[in-house]
């Protein structure tokens, strides 16, 4: 069908073709490591917050970006970044200078010493030891999106659960369902066992965690606090007394060289940002499909803060 | 290097010998998936590919299939099944998605072994009078073992190497500390899981190899046939006599250096 000369001009365009490609990849440029973009924030033109490749993150950090913006400040937004691997480099660096953030998680993140700390405020005065230099931790919100001991409404009323330690009543085999990684956290369920004297076995539901609750296939389960299904599903969460769980509550990480310019600002949306507040939030995304943007312009309206 | 020694101490450590998530528990949970996924989809994959083969039709189609389906993104596609099956179902899902990577392979190793032998040989069993059964069972399936065996090879290895993404359903299996380590952060614990991984499917791999060269039928070993001729001493024929006839009148016949040929 070819001949053979055929042959080697086809395969001399496919070798040009796949280099052309694989330069190409290499030209792209990574979202945030260009210096040019940020020349114009360290300037203190405009100011760039980010957020996490995580829908509620970014309403969060959309709620910030208006606010600032009503305040007269020039804004730059670079939402849905990824994880922490991808974007603490850049808020370190200052190339972003706002973004909302978890006290727990990241002070677990960048705290490589055990943490021995649970209460918001400590694990707040924790974080703001843990930070570098550069970075600022302004007030944190009650909003929280924490790990829980997550039980379905009628298993805690059949069973009179109001706290971890109530699980030990009950006389089945009580499971818990988790990501992988819960198992080896300071408040996995051999913690619970220590601090609150239940004996829970752990299954690695991961993804499909809310799911096995409500089928039924684990008693407990770890949905993260600011998950709508507190307000679509009739799920609880077991209260902590003991503080077992680290504390994780919605606090903005600033660069120090602006976080006089954003601290009045920051601090106003934390004052009102309430566990139920996100969680109403969430709804509005996960169920409503409502924008970021109009979920957050309806909240500071409604919050008087714009 | 560092890594790697601090991985092999996690690998030995205590608590991984223990416990629900013990090591040797994952490396059984990992064989069983593996296995059942790849047995279901030889019984799916084999006989489709040695009808293909043997007919001759639909040799397209099956290479289309295979070709497409090596693409597939496992992971994607076993979160999908999850979503669509729930979470009741979630080994089947995970099952599924296994012998679909499988069957490729499997097909391929199957009417590719058929494909490979030589249509006089075919034709010489014809000739012989074997019915098309006959020909396929003695003839056909002998002869495209080594290649079949080197398709189940491939999909063996395919198969390990992704049943790593069980462990993200609740499964188990050799992914578990990969999976777990990575949000810990506990890259000792994640490299001793990628380790354990390779080494399983480099073990399977040295077995089928030598699976796959013990499935080439006796009669087709190279230097098997030639060396039972070479090793037989030559007999000389017995000398013409020029004495006279003596020799040549007892009749005898001179031996000859070749026996027939087995």
């Amino acid at each position: 069908m070819f001949t053979a000369r055929g042959k080697r001009s086809v395969f001399a365009i496919g070798v040009v073709a796949a280099a052309a490609l694989a330069l190409t990849a290499c030209g792209s440029s990574e979202s945030l490591g260009e210096p040019a973009d940020s020349g114009e924030s360290s300037g203190g033109d405009a100011i760039v917050v980010g957020s996490q490749a995580y829908y509620s993150n970014e309403i969060i950090a959309e709620i910030y970006a208006q606010a600032l913006e009503g305040a007269g400040l020039t804004v730059d937004r670079q939402f849905s970044i990824g994880q922490r691997d991808a974007y603490m480099p850049d808020v370190e660096s200052g190339d972003i200078d706002v973004f909302p953030e978890y006290t727990g998680s990241l002070l677990e993140y960048i705290s490589d010493d055990e943490i021995d700390v649970t209460s918001p405020d400590d694990v707040y005065a924790a974080l703001q030891d843990a930070l570098p230099e550069s970075l600022t931790a302004l007030d944190f919100a009650e909003a929280s999106d924490q790990d829980s001991y997550t039980v379905l409404k009628s298993f805690a009323e059949e069973n009179g659960l109001t706290t971890i330690g109530d699980l030990s009543k009950v006389t089945s085999q009580v499971t818990i369902g988790a990501a992988p990684e819960f198992e080896q956290r300071p408040y996995s369920p051999a913690a619970a066992k220590e601090v609150y004297g239940v004996d829970l076995a752990f299954s690695a539901t991961g993804p499909t965690t809310l799911e096995s609750l409500l089928a039924g296939e684990i008693q407990v389960a770890d949905i993260y606090t600011a998950d709508p299904a507190f307000e679509t599903e009739d799920i609880v969460a077991l209260e902590d007394p003991e503080n077992l769980i680290i504390s994780s509550n919605v606090v903005p990480i600033v660069s120090s060289d602006i976080a006089d310019d954003v601290s009045d600002v920051l601090n106003a949306i934390s004052a009102k940002l309430t566990a139920e507040e996100l969680v109403s939030l969430n709804v509005l995304s996960t169920v409503d499909q409502q924008s970021s943007a109009d979920i957050a312009k309806k909240w500071l309206e409604d919050n008087d803060l714009v | 290097m560092n890594l790697f020694l601090e991985a092999f101490a996690w690998m030995f450590a205590p608590a991984q010998w223990t416990g629900n998530y013990a090591l040797p528990k994952l490396l059984g949970e990992h064989l069983t998936l593996t296995a059942i996924s790849v047995v279901i989809a030889a019984a799916i994959a084999v006989p489709l590919g040695w009808l293909i083969g043997h007919t001759g039709k639909g040799r397209e189609i099956a290479v289309a299939v295979s070709g497409a389906a090596r693409a597939i993104p496992a992971f994607g596609l076993m979160i999908l099944l999850v979503l669509l099956l729930g979470v009741l179902r979630i080994p089947e899902a995970a099952i599924t998605t296994f012998v679909l990577l499988a069957i490729p392979s499997l097909l391929a190793g199957a009417y590719t072994g058929l494909e490979a032998i030589d249509r006089r040989v075919i034709d010489a069993a014809k000739a012989m009078g074997m019915t098309g059964w006959q020909i396929f069972w003695k003839v056909e399936v002998p002869l495209g073992l080594p290649l079949l065996v080197g398709g189940i090879r491939s999909a063996l290895l395919q198969v390990i190497a992704t049943v790593t993404i069980a462990a993200y359903v609740g499964l188990g299996g050799l992914g578990y500390p990969i999976i777990q380590g990575i949000p810990l952060q506990r890259f000792d614990q994640v490299v001793a899981g990628a380790i354990l991984v390779a080494a399983l499917a480099l073990l399977v791999d040295l077995l089928l190899a030598g699976a796959q060269h013990l499935a080439v039928p006796r009669g087709l070993r190279t230097g098997g046939g030639t060396s039972r001729r070479r090793s037989r001493t030559l007999v000389p024929a017995a000398e013409p006599s020029t004495s006279g006839p003596s020799a040549s009148d007892d009749g005898s016949t001179p031996v000859t250096s070749e026996p027939a040929t087995a």
